[in-house]
């Protein structure tokens, strides 16, 4: 390498950074690590198919204290002629487990569990089982929270199972496509959000904390009283913290096309764009929140108010079309979601520059002007 | 001295929200002076030199530096000034060398610089060791070698040796003694400790609540009482009593009630001497113990101040 480059003082500043950041051990730990965990746990926890297993409690004493079980007259012949008895379980309730066999959406087992009322009402509340069976007068009368989505998918499955005479229905799908393809699962949705968030964090925290903490140091106060170019030293900072999150957001996308096969559908170069625009925009940010405070706890709390509004709110793990509607006017703008809806857009809707430019634009714009407001009231000293 | 003073200040205040740190303060350095700012906690010498570094603004006043004002001067003044600050923690996770290196790049220096900055300061063993891995003695010395990377035309050092053992302020000394006698640079250095000043500067300046008291050389601020011993004595502890000190005599007595320790000055020891007997006689006192000793800073700033440096 020539002389002039290293001696050039943005050169030096780059790599006084990059050694400083990567003997942090943390770094590579919470960088590159833990969005990989998070991604294969959770990746793991929503697979499309998954065997569904609820406990349905049967009520026994109809209420009054005449327990009488020939009452229960379909559900009764339902269990003897369709249901396996697994005898007394642990908590000591007469218990019978039936199975729908299906290979596309995954098998259901339901395990009746034969109890009174109140002991049906207590496990209830405590979420151990979301229906509740009773039949009367040959009825069979479902009880359940009609909020719970949970319990409303396990008694329509039941109304099938008891639906006419009682006699269980065989499950046919044959008009049901199982969206298990790429593109639709719910690690799909998982990845791009994980890459926007890791942008956002590494970089809220990478260089506002660091900014702050030379402050508090007072080795800001000693740079600049040398010809250092106060520029080279902001440069320095954003370029290593750019690649830095560039590594970690390939890092863990190659891990997920790994393991799940996760795909970008979309436009690569639109992708990258995007990527720089997301960069620039919690760069600036980091830099507005940095610019005055030399108390790092302060800081803390500042890149916390910043960060954690946009990790609840903006849709990364679940998505924020369960908030209310007016609540949408404040979510879409937050730079967090417009980076990780465009960043699924390409990843997932093969979406290309078309889609993708004015969000872009939108984010670097924003970007510059937290920077150029920041760079106005920054404190060196 | 008819040359351009290197540090010029003219009537400098600074005031903080309650304090009034800096009161009007002038100040001359010329080339090759070693200047010595000397003063309690609190003085206002931090203050002072982070006015003269250009870090602070003063609120009124004029600071030159080589007949140059701060404003739109920084980068000619930055390649021409080095200091280290009272309290500074460089990059945790970087070597020594390493440190080295990137302050010099601020300076378009070679690598060869770095290395006689290493064999200067002593820190050739250091030089791949993490600064958080570093003693209190060889961070001041790593911060003394950046100051002088470039080799400074003005040294400003900020309490340089505070808080280091005998051996490791006596290195320090030594490293700017060698460039005290190529008579190149300009140094202000900031210390509590009058020894200090003594081994190191031409020219002391006592400062205390953002004024100066009184400056010169340590002749000069000790001349006009050349003669003059100090004597120091305490008493029997029974037939003490600190008001008898203070009735007027022909002496000044300074009594300090803590260590319980008088002392005063004395200009014939052969007429004075026996004087200062017949005065606690007269008072009914008994000596316990009695020393004499040489006239120093300290004694110079107590009689301003009717305080001690370190207190
Ligand atoms: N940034 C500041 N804000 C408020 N007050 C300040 C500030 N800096 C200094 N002061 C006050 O100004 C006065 C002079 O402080 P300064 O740091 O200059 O003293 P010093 O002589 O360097 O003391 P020391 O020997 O303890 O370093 C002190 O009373 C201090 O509390
Ligand atoms: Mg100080």
């Amino acid at each position: 390498m020539n002389k002039f480059i290293r001696q050039n003082q943005l050169y030096q500043l780059i790599l006084a950074r990059v050694k400083e950041t990567i003997r942090e051990p943390g770094v590579i730990f919470w960088g590159m690590i833990f969005p990989m965990l998070m991604s294969l746990g959770l990746g793991i926890a929503f697979m499309n198919k998954t065997d569904i297993f609820r406990k349905v409690a049967v009520i026994t004493d109809n209420g009054v204290r005449t327990s009488n079980p020939d009452t229960n007259l379909t559900l009764e012949s339902f269990f003897s002629k369709k249901a396996a008895q697994v005898g007394l379980t642990g908590d000591g309730f007469t218990s019978f487990r039936y199975t729908i066999k299906d290979d596309k959406l995954g098998n259901s087992t339901f395990l009746f569990q034969k109890m009174s009322w109140d002991k049906a009402m207590v496990l209830l509340k405590r979420g151990s089982l979301s229906i509740i069976l009773n039949e009367k007068n040959g009825r069979i009368e479902y009880h359940f929270d009609p909020m719970n989505p949970d319990a409303q998918l396990t008694y329509l499955k039941l109304s099938r199972i008891f639906g006419g005479n009682g006699v269980p229905v065989g499950e046919n799908h044959e008009n049901i496509q199982p969206l298990t393809v790429s593109g639709t699962r719910y690690i799909d949705f998982l990845i791009p959000g994980l890459i926007a968030m890791g942008v956002m964090m590494s970089t809220m925290w990478g260089i506002s904390y660091d900014i702050i903490e030379k402050r508090s140091k007072k080795l800001l106060r000693r740079m600049v009283a040398t010809p250092m170019k106060k520029s080279h030293f902001l440069i320095a900072l954003m370029t290593v913290r750019l690649v830095m999150n560039f590594v970690e957001g390939a890092l863990l996308f190659i891990f997920a096309s790994l393991v799940f096969g996760i795909t970008i559908q979309g436009n690569l170069a639109a992708l990258f764009m995007l990527f720089i625009a997301g960069n620039m925009v919690f760069a600036g940010m980091a830099i507005f929140i940095s610019s005055h405070t030399s108390n790092t706890e302060v800081g803390n709390g500042f890149i916390n108010a910043v960060v954690m509004p946009m990790m609840v709110l903006s849709g990364i793990f679940f998505s924020y079309h369960n908030f209310p509607d007016w609540s949408l006017y404040f979510i879409k703008p937050l730079p967090l979601t417009m980076l990780a809806d465009g960043l699924r857009s390409i990843f997932i809707e093969g979406a290309g520059f078309a889609e993708i430019t004015i969000p872009s634009l939108i984010l670097a714009a924003t970007g510059i002007l937290f920077f150029a407001t920041g760079l106005r009231i920054f404190k060196w000293h | 001295m008819d040359q351009v003073p290197v540090i010029e200040v003219k009537a400098v205040h600074k005031s903080f929200k309650t304090v009034h740190a800096v009161k009007g303060i002038d100040l001359r350095i010329f080339k090759g002076q070693f200047v010595a700012l000397l003063g309690p906690n609190g003085a206002g010498k931090t203050t002072l030199v982070e006015m003269i570094e250009g870090i602070q603004k003063p609120d009124q006043g004029e600071i030159h530096i080589m007949g140059k004002k701060w404003r739109g001067n920084e980068d000619e003044l930055h390649q021409i000034i080095g200091i280290s600050l009272q309290e500074t923690r460089y990059i945790d996770k970087l070597t020594v060398w390493e440190t080295l290196k990137l302050f010099s790049s601020f300076f378009n220096l070679e690598k060869d610089r770095v290395n006689e900055i290493i064999d200067i300061t002593g820190l050739e063993e250091k030089r791949k060791s993490y600064i958080v891995n570093l003693s209190g003695g060889q961070r001041q010395r790593l911060a003394m070698g950046i100051s002088l990377l470039n080799s400074p035309k003005i040294l400003l050092l900020d309490e340089p040796t505070t808080g280091l053992d005998p051996n490791a302020r006596r290195e320090i000394w030594s490293i700017l003694l060698k460039l005290k006698q190529q008579s190149e640079t300009s140094l202000i250095l900031t210390t509590h400790y009058m020894e200090e000043a003594e081994q190191l500067c031409n020219h002391i300046i006592i400062i205390d609540q953002g004024e100066i008291l009184k400056e010169g050389t340590l002749e000069q601020l000790l001349d006009e009482s050349q003669d003059k011993k100090i004597v120091e004595f305490t008493l029997e502890e029974s037939q003490f009593s600190a008001d008898l000190l203070m009735t007027p005599s022909a002496f000044h007595i300074h009594w300090d009630p803590v260590n319980k320790k008088g002392s005063l000055e004395i200009n014939q020891l052969e007429t004075d001497l026996p004087e200062f007997f017949k005065f606690l006689n007269q008072r009914n006192l008994q000596l316990k113990n009695l020393e004499f000793r040489k006239r120093t800073l300290d004694d110079l700033f107590t009689q301003l101040t009717g305080r001690h440096l370190h207190e």
